[in-house]
């Protein structure tokens, strides 16, 4: 669901196809049918946008039919834990839970905790709730959540009451069962579309395919990102897996299958600005926080999030060397504090108003790869200075020269302020270094040959620019300077003038007192005797043996192939595997064997690297002073948790919502069938005229844009095309912009097969060549048709393959949890022919806006 | 040459009249095929790499030579792809070789028409320059209530996802000691 992945990931669908002529059975729900659905046992189209409202009909399925996994969902899950009193569900609230702030759209989530256990802010919310009279923990509170909440769970600091017979009525499985009361097979069937009895064949599919003996994945991708409530989609997921004992099982899971070949690695290792490497917290501004009190605040007293002094520690160390002491707090005042958020989008906003000079793009090209791409240009045209290294000569870095704002007349380009600076790139082949690839695989690419005249790898750019700026400060005693004063920065070049990749891999790895590679995490410390750049690749380097570059051919070696690459942690391939033997520690079946326990020799063993301490016997009762991996139970498998269980119920660490609730997107032509809430009520919103959403359904202006649009890639092309638009074999094998109508729509409209026509959108009007295909299905929603478009992405002005940017037509609504934008539902019109061009197009919006109702 | 001999060596006399009937094969050949050698048998290197497109991590054999890439194929020892690429992945010997790349810095002044040739070290030092000064012009060493922030709001930066980890690790730790915060990547968008 939420993929397409014969096309985004097809050399990785190989292995669905493989597991389809052995016989499993592939399901495909998506709004379009694609070449996934195409080989698929079944294609379920849905309404862009509900996918919540189905997984909550399969929870709810489970649920009414008791089809759950009884053993592990008492054992392995909070199916018993007992929530509080004054906890109350969407179905008291007609679609908002206790807690919410309709003043500032956010939730106070005390109430959604444990009965009788404190559940401090969880790892989304970790160190934000220290000064509380200020209104400052409620800034920072209003924006920055989730992310950490994905690699780990959140401090429980005392044990919750619970019902092991689950009958409570205030118990987590009994809590669900009323929140999803109402998303029956009829309620599926009016909000996505799909009809009753298609719908029981997949529950039915799903249920008979778990158990014991046999376990079903889900996969996704940004299908299911891309939306307010992305995160909740993901969530929703988990609580099905989890009822059904499918998570930490061969052939279980839920497998984010992520776009890009290091996109894993630059969320393990951030550019993004609310962590630290290895999913650590940014800090946040608080009065007299010293690291102690942000550990503290920020781990958990059980589970590896119990040793995050050594995990921070050691990367201070990593990064300020011998200058980071006990005395001085392991430097830890060298960190910028956050106050809010500081993600992409506010930032870009905050570029438009004037209050961000310089900014570097890193292979990236927001001028039509982001949403609102318009907004975006107009950032650009702020700026005071831009950086932008890439291959071509990419939207972005000609923004001021040709962008579409040049041909309208809006911007002139003897009037941007803004000085660029265009640094050719290296391409993969020209440099060292590893990717990480969607399933935490760490794989090392060799330099093949030089880069050509200027272009550099970002490696050499980075050093380059730090190493001149050390140079320039050396001499400082200004306090600010510090910090760039005491950072280590002695990476060996070779005769090109190239930092050594290598290098920077062993600092990540991390090394003890005397300078040796550190085996693994375990081996950290929090007294400074250990360097670690981030905790969770420590081991990549073992022994001084570089893992990402193992390469022992995949046919010499079993089907997890564990001497290929490194994964992340510790080369497990399965996370959270305890959870494929029962609380005895015997496998849940031989069919489904992964890690036993073998009480012979007293340790986990299997087919992977055991994700549990690997001594800790399932019998084993942590005393109660205990702390981190010692106070893991021998029954407890989500080792990151602070109560050692999957959360059903989450009772801390998101901001919209502790069970995953049925919201309409910020954009939709119908209102939600289940609550009078409308859309997820803790989204983030930007009112503002360069980001106008349409109006809701129901209220004037909203039948200006009755239709919904969802965005899509095809295999020949690569997100906004940096890669692909430039390549004549893949520019001959998808020439141009094209635009996916059902053959209703086509007649509604007056679309034509192969002719133009345009998508408009309160942001702006782009087009496309029609394709009419009954692969575009209309669905059915109460007494009237749906009617979805497909829009792909790739396309720009630049390269040698050009189209108009489907980007320039989304407005910015966003997760509240992880700042991730909403493109995968929204709503226009589309009309046949040519888009107005010049001067034409902005009065032809502004014309459409004043149609809605919308403020210019 | 005779106009027999012509005849005689038109592909479709040859498939007509040899065992070839179908086109397929001898009949097909040309003195041009004959000659033809593949690329990968003159490289005078190979190098183990990895598809730089989705994140699949398909393994990549890049075979060059005089310093210059000349064949790009699946690895088929890798358990991931097992030799296969997609058609983005096979397009790399064109991606990495493309006459549309970019090899020398551009710069474009303020208010600027045209680009302007830069040396890549004057560039380095010009970027140095505007880091410098725009964090010390925004510095913010406290905020309003006295809490601490010791940072700038006045350098963003935005990262692909095409990065090395290398690549990623030294962008945070030079921004996050420099104090610029407003550090994203594609992860997010």
């Amino acid at each position: 669901m939420g993929s397409n992945m014969a096309e985004a990931h097809p050399v990785g669908f190989q292995w669905v196809m493989e597991a389809k002529r052995k016989g499993a059975t592939v399901i495909h729900v998506d709004p379009r049918f694609t070449r996934t659905s195409a080989v698929a046992d079944l294609h379920v189209p849905i309404r862009a946008g509900t996918d919540i409202a189905f997984l909550g009909g399969l929870i709810h399925h489970v649920l009414e039919n008791e089809a759950w996994f009884t053993e592990y969902v008492r054992a392995y899950t909070n199916a018993p834990m007992l929530l509080r009193e004054d906890f109350a569900d969407t179905e008291d609230l007609d679609g908002l839970f206790s807690g919410f702030d309709p003043g500032s759209g956010t939730y106070d989530t005390t109430s959604w905790q444990y009965e009788g256990g404190t559940a401090p802010p969880a790892s989304g919310q970790r160190d934000l709730e220290q000064d509380d009279a200020e209104g400052s923990a409620e800034e920072a509170h209003e924006h920055e959540r989730g992310q950490v909440a994905g690699s780990g769970g959140s401090p429980v600091e005392t044990w919750p009451e619970r019902d092991d017979t689950m009958r409570d009525p205030r118990c987590v499985l009994q809590v669900l069962r009323r929140h999803y009361a109402r998303y029956t097979p009829a309620m599926v069937h009016e909000i996505c579309g799909i009809p009753e009895e298609t719908f029981r064949r997949v529950a039915d599919a799903l249920v008979r395919n778990s158990g014991p003996d046999r376990t079903s994945a889900f996969c996704y991708a940004v299908g299911w990102t891309h939306h307010t409530v992305g995160v909740q989609y993901i969530r929703a997921a988990s609580v099905l897996q989890s009822l059904l004992g499918n998570i930490g099982r061969p052939g279980g899971g839920i497998l984010a299958l992520r776009g890009h070949a290091s996109i894993q690695g630059s969320t393990d290792i951030p550019t993004l600005f609310d962590l630290l490497p290895g999913y650590i917290p940014m800090p946040h501004a608080h009065r007299d926080e010293d690291l102690a009190s942000f550990i503290e605040s920020n781990s958990g007293r059980k589970g590896f999030w119990g040793d995050m002094d050594a995990y921070t520690v050691s990367l201070l160390r990593a990064w300020f060397g011998d200058n980071a002491t006990a005395d001085n707090d392991w430097c830890f005042d060298h960190l910028p504090r956050l106050t809010g958020d500081h993600s992409s989008f506010r930032t870009v906003m905050d570029q438009v108003d004037g209050k961000v000079p310089g900014y570097f793009v890193i292979g990236e090209n927001p001028a039509v790869g982001t949403a609102n791409a318009r907004q975006q240009r107009a950032g650009l045209a702020n700026l005071e200075w831009l950086v932008v290294r890439d291959l071509n000569m990419i939207e972005t870095a000609t923004f001021w020269k040709d962008g579409p704002e040049i041909e309208t007349g809006e911007m002139r380009t003897e009037d941007i302020g803004t000085e660029v600076f265009f640094l050719p790139a290296a391409a993969h082949t020209e440099k060292d270094g590893t990717f990480t690839n969607t399933q935490r695989l760490l794989q090392w690419h060799h330099k093949a040959v030089e880069p050509p005249g200027d272009c550099r790898s970002d490696l050499w750019f980075y050093y380059e620019l730090g190493r001149r700026i050390k140079q320039r400060l050396a001499g400082s005693t200004d306090p600010r300077d510090r910090p760039l004063q005491d950072l280590t920065w002695d990476y060996p070049v070779d005769a090109h003038g190239e930092p050594s990749a290598d290098a920077v891999l062993r600092e990540i790895n991390g090394s003890g007192a005397d300078g040796e590679l550190l085996p693994g995490y375990t081996a950290l410390r929090n007294d400074g005797s250990t360097r670690c750049g981030c905790w969770i690749y420590c081991g990549v380097y073992a022994d001084g043996v570089n893992g990402s570059a193992r390469r022992r051919p995949g046919g010499e070696q079993d089907l997890v192939a564990a001497e290929w690459g490194w994964a992340w942690p510790m080369n497990r391939r399965v996370l959270y595997n305890r959870a494929s033997a029962d609380p005895s520690g015997k496998p849940w079946s031989e069919r489904k064997a992964l890690i036993h326990w073998d009480a012979d020799a007293g340790r986990w063993t299997g087919g992977d690297v055991p994700d549990f301490p690997v001594d800790t016997a399932p019998d084993y009762e942590p005393p109660e002073d205990a702390r981190a991996a010692e106070a893991i139970g021998g029954a407890e498998p989500f080792v990151m948790q602070a109560d050692g269980r999957a959360w059903l119920h989450a009772p801390a660490g998101l901001a919209d919502a502790p069970i995953p609730t049925h919201y309409e997107p910020a954009e939709s032509p119908v209102r939600n069938a289940l609550y009078g809430q409308q859309a997820n009520p803790a989204r983030q919103r930007f009112d503002r005229p360069d980001n106008r959403l349409h109006p809701e359904p129901g209220t004037p202006g909203a039948e200006v844009f009755p239709f919904v649009f969802t965005t899509f890639r095809v295999t020949e092309h690569h997100t906004a095309g940096g890669m692909s638009r430039w390549t004549p074999y893949l520019t001959e094998l998808q020439p141009e912009m094209f635009l996916e109508v059902s053959p209703a729509l086509a007649a509604e409209r007056g679309l034509e097969h192969g002719g133009w026509a345009h998508v408009v959108t309160a942001r702006s009007a782009i087009e496309g060549r029609v394709l009419v295909t009954d692969r575009a299905t209309p669905l059915r929603h109460g007494d009237r048709v749906v009617h979805q478009i497909g829009v792909p992405w790739h396309w720009g002005p630049n390269g040698l393959s050009t189209g108009d940017a489907a980007n320039d037509l989304l407005g910015v609504a966003l997760d509240p949890n992880v700042h991730i934008m909403e493109t995968k539902a929204a709503t226009c019109d589309i009309r046949p022919g040519r888009r107005p061009r010049g001067p034409a197009l902005v009065a032809f919006l502004a014309d459409r806006r004043r149609a809605a109702g919308l403020e210019d | 040459m005779g106009l027999r001999d012509v005849l005689a060596g038109w592909p479709l006399v040859r498939q007509l009249t040899g065992t070839d009937g179908l086109g397929r094969g001898a009949a097909a050949r040309s003195g041009r095929t004959d000659a033809a050698r593949p690329r990968t048998a003159d490289a005078d290197t190979v190098t183990a790499s990895v598809c730089p497109f989705c994140a699949v991590g398909c393994g990549q054999k890049v075979w060059s030579r005089d310093g210059k890439v000349t064949h790009v194929e699946g690895d088929p020892d890798s358990p991931i792809s097992r030799g296969r690429l997609c058609p983005k992945g096979s397009s790399t010997l064109s991606l990495v070789t493309s006459p549309s790349r970019v090899t020398t810095v551009r710069h474009r002044r303020p208010y600027g028409t045209e680009w302007e040739d830069l040396d890549l070290d004057t560039a380095v030092d010009m970027i140095v320059d505007r880091v410098l000064d725009t964090r010390r012009r925004t510095w913010q060493d406290t905020d309003d209530q006295g809490r601490y922030l010791r940072r700038t709001m006045g350098i963003a930066s935005l990262g692909g996802a095409t990065l090395d980890n290398e690549e990623n690790y030294l962008m945070k730790k030079l921004y996050t000691a420099m104090g610029a915060i407003q550090i994203e990547n594609q992860a997010r968008i």
